[in-house]
């Protein structure tokens, strides 16, 4: 993806604020100057996804707020027993706390991709795929205990159907993104590992260079999925 | 829009050349190929197979309804299926594909000035996803039960029902596989031409010197990313209430007399879903055909595009708007009568730059020097058909007029005449017109009018009659309307005759695709730039353009696209890529 050379933006004098944004618009070969084709993709395909994760959440607010019988409570759904006493929510706020926390080793690796270090973007690439791992696992761990606590996608013990069809819908297309993400992951930090990004080796499908640049993309995905689970986080355990 | 600039005004490049993948096989040449211009004519040839498969659909409902009880292999449940299968297949699979995936892939990259899309790989994988699309939906025939029977909007629970053909069995399973498919293989299409337009043009071509080609397709595709994952997410959600037994859309509900395990869910949500997608996508159609249509009038009338600048805001005012009318194809579903005034007013705010469009394409042509080419007939007959079916969209988008007019005929004439027939005028005259830079030869001229004036004449022969079927008050998606009161002697012939002319007007496209094929060979020379048209794509060193599109250097851009007739100049068109200081190309005062 070497399919911008940025040699002049820095020189290029445009006004800034409002100003400078009309000026960019209206000029000719880019409308965002600084944004290479890559990241700009991505962008938009985030705008897109968006819109995707923005259903799911407003058709299962409607279904649980259109439903006449009881709504299962999350707090009492979610919570663990732990060394004896029920603690509410304990699973997902761990998970929460480990997904966040892999927004923060890729930052980093953003960072160190930048500096070139090849060695420390590496491992915090595939530091944040394994809290990824991790966050999938103990989703995993969660399906299966309401599993056995008898929730299915058409009802549950408690109440309202829609409480299995919504949660496992929305979680599984959720962890669906952190798993793609995790594979990219990895294949990423690999071409990192292996110096792709240095040498400029052309990509095994698309014959394209890589660049550190990918690095920062790649993050822009895990962010986006993070940023996802905040809301349903709030949406659907908090509420 | 004077823009005529000297040439040391135009900015050093900031993007270097793209690294094109170059085909060495025959594989990579022309199957698994990344040149968006083979990808373009795959998409084409794609969606005209399929186009195919619904014509005939339509002949078949056709026969049924001109001559009801002739052909006993028309079950009720075949002409269900027939009916939705044709509506989905003319909707997404024919149109969408075409105008953004065809059109889309030939002329973004040629019109904007760039070797290729912006991803060519992922360009790839996006037209064989929709192929894959394709092949799911035409499996449906072939499938225990068939394909689906549930109207083309889907709308549950009834989709999902034994009652329904494909309901219980693989019809509605793939319909809905294909549906998800198809998204996916777009939306990697989709942002490689938003990507390509915003951040991939070349030096000088600014957005307001785009060709209205290109913002319309531009326009239609950032919609089309954004209207389709609500379509996605009802697609996903109807799979798992019919595979997994949930209940978003399904009520409780008693089937033959058994209470279904359902409970709960809300068919009501699926439509509002479903015209989230389904109103932008009657724009997504309809833009980048505005967008196509304001080109041809220009080039073929000689003239600059009147209001260039508030062509490109009507167009962008279109697409914001079409979000917020989605329930104006609600009003009989049941909804708070506040909804039913807001989404009526949005809807009636919409004629405002729609008609601003109209206007302008009638003073371009006014006082033009206007070549009455094939491409122009098309692009009149568009004017005047979208006119005709944007009048009956001003009844069915008033409330009190929608009620009694809802479900009837009257609306089977609007949408085929407003997003049916206009679109597909547009992409006839674009065919017409681009063909001779894809193949060096101009389709033939004798046949290309036989075909004009047997569609366009046959179309109206079709459905203005429709409507006045449907003021009468005769129901759409009725297999059997014999014994009904309202079908009256003359309705039942005005039936019949509708029919005729479908098998006529169907007849003429054999004719186009003959049309098609014979002039690969045996067209008339057309060199590089028949129609003496100013946009980028006619000015490629070779015709039809190479792998790169132009050579060893890329264009660079000096003027608008619509520099014809300028006072002064030697032609009467200026290419964009000419520099130089002619007499500043004004509006006529």
């Amino acid at each position: 993806m070497t399919e911008t050379t940025l040699t002049h933006t820095g020189q290029l004098d445009r006004p800034k604020g409002w100003r400078g944004i009309t000026a960019d618009w209206s000029s000719d070969q880019r409308a965002f100057k600084n944004v290479s084709w890559g990241k700009a993709m991505m962008w938009i395909f985030l705008l897109s996804d968006t819109f995707i994760f923005g259903c799911f959440l407003l058709s299962y607010m409607t279904a649980r707020m259109s439903t006449r019988v009881p709504w299962p409570n999350p707090s009492e759904v979610f919570a663990l027993r732990i060394g004896g006493s029920e603690i509410p929510l304990i699973l997902i706020a761990i998970m929460t706390f480990v997904l966040i926390s892999s927004s923060g080793t890729m930052a980093m690796a953003v960072n160190f991709g930048y500096r070139r270090d090849r060695r420390k973007t590496a491992i915090l690439m595939l530091l944040t795929a394994a809290l990824g791992a991790t966050f999938v696992g103990m989703q995993a761990f969660e399906w299966t205990k309401l599993i056995t606590e008898g929730v299915r996608p058409w009802g549950n013990p408690w109440g309202a159907a829609q409480f299995g069809s919504c949660f496992f819908m929305i979680t599984g297309f959720h962890g669906t993104h952190v798993t793609i993400g995790v594979i990219f992951l990895i294949i990423v930090a690999r071409k990192v590992w292996r110096g792709d990004f240095d040498i400029g080796r052309p990509g095994f499908f698309t014959s394209r260079r890589g660049r550190y640049e990918n690095v920062e993309i790649m993050g822009l995905y895990w962010h986006f999925v993070d940023l996802v689970w905040v809301f349903i986080f709030a949406f659907f355990y908090l509420w | 829009m004077v823009d005529v600039t000297p040439a040391d005004a135009v900015p050093p490049a900031e993007v270097g050349e793209v690294e094109l993948y170059h085909p060495h096989s025959w594989w990579t040449k022309y199957v698994f190929s990344q040149d968006a211009k083979v990808i373009a004519i795959q998409y084409s040839a794609t969606a005209t197979s399929i186009g195919l498969v619904a014509l005939v659909l339509s002949w078949l409902m056709r026969l049924q309804l001109g001559f009801p009880g002739t052909f006993d292999f028309i079950t009720p449940e075949a002409y269900y299926q027939f009916i939705t299968v044709h509506g989905m297949i003319m909707v997404i699979y024919l149109l969408t594909a075409l105008f953004l995936g065809g059109f889309g892939n030939y002329l973004i990259p040629l019109m904007v000035g760039a070797r290729d899309m912006v991803f060519p790989y992922v360009n790839m994988l996006s037209y064989w996803i929709y192929l894959l699309a394709v092949l799911v939906l035409v499996s449906s025939f072939f499938a225990p039960g068939g394909p689906t029977g549930a109207g083309w909007t889907l709308y549950p629970p009834q989709a999902i029902m034994s009652g329904t053909p494909g309901g219980q069995d693989w019809g509605i399973i793939l319909m809905l596989s294909s549906l998800i498919l198809f998204i996916i293989g777009f939306t990697m299409g989709g942002l490689n031409y938003v990507v390509t337009v915003l951040q991939g043009r070349t030096r000088g071509m600014t957005l307001m010197r785009l060709p209205l080609t290109v913002w319309g397709i531009f326009t239609a595709t950032v919609m089309a990313l954004l209207a389709f994952p609500a379509l996605f997410v009802a697609c996903v959600m109807m799979l798992l209430d019919r595979m997994l037994g949930t209940s978003f859309f399904m009520p409780a509900i008693v089937e033959m007399g058994e209470q279904l395990q359902h409970n709960g869910g809300s068919p009501i949500l699926f439509q509002h879903l479903f015209w989230f997608f389904g109103h932008p996508e009657v724009y997504i159609v309809a833009l980048p055909a505005f967008g196509i249509v304001s080109d041809l009038i220009s080039t073929h009338a000689r003239k600059n595009i009147f209001g260039y600048r508030m062509m490109v805001w009507a167009i962008i005012a279109i697409g914001a708007l079409s979000f917020v009318v989605w329930a104006h194809h609600m009003y009989v579903s049941g909804m708070n009568p506040y909804f039913g005034f807001f989404f009526a007013t949005t809807t009636l705010i919409i004629a405002v730059p729609t008609a601003i469009k109209v206007y302008n394409w009638v003073l371009t042509l006014w006082r033009g020097d206007i070549h009455l080419t094939i491409p122009m007939l098309f692009a009149l007959a568009f004017i005047v058909t979208f006119v005709n079916g944007g009048l009956t969209g001003l009844f069915l988008g008033n409330v009190v007029v929608d009620v009694p007019l809802s479900d009837t005929m009257f609306v089977v004439a609007h949408f085929h005449m407003v997003m049916g027939v206009a679109p597909i005028l547009v992409i006839f005259g674009a065919i017409y017109h681009w063909y001779p830079k894809v193949t060096g030869r101009l389709l033939d001229e004798t046949l290309g009018r036989f075909h004009f004036w047997v569609t366009f004449v046959g179309a109206y022969l079709i459905f203005f009659p429709m409507h006045y079927l449907g003021l009468m008050g005769v129901p759409r998606r009725y297999a059997e309307l014999t014994d009904m009161t309202i079908m009256t002697e003359s309705a039942h012939h005005l039936n019949s005759f509708i029919s005729i002319m479908a098998f006529i007007v169907g007849f003429a496209q054999m004719v186009f695709l003959f049309n098609l094929i014979w002039s690969i060979r045996h067209g008339r020379e057309a060199g590089g730039n028949p129609w003496r048209a100013t946009t980028l794509e006619w000015q490629t060193p070779q015709t039809p353009p190479a792998h790169g599109n132009f050579g060893k250097e890329l264009p660079i851009v000096y003027r608008w696209a619509y520099d014809y007739s300028v006072p002064g100049a030697k032609e009467d068109f200026i290419p964009q890529n000419v520099p130089g200081a002619f007499a500043p190309s004004r509006e006529p005062a």
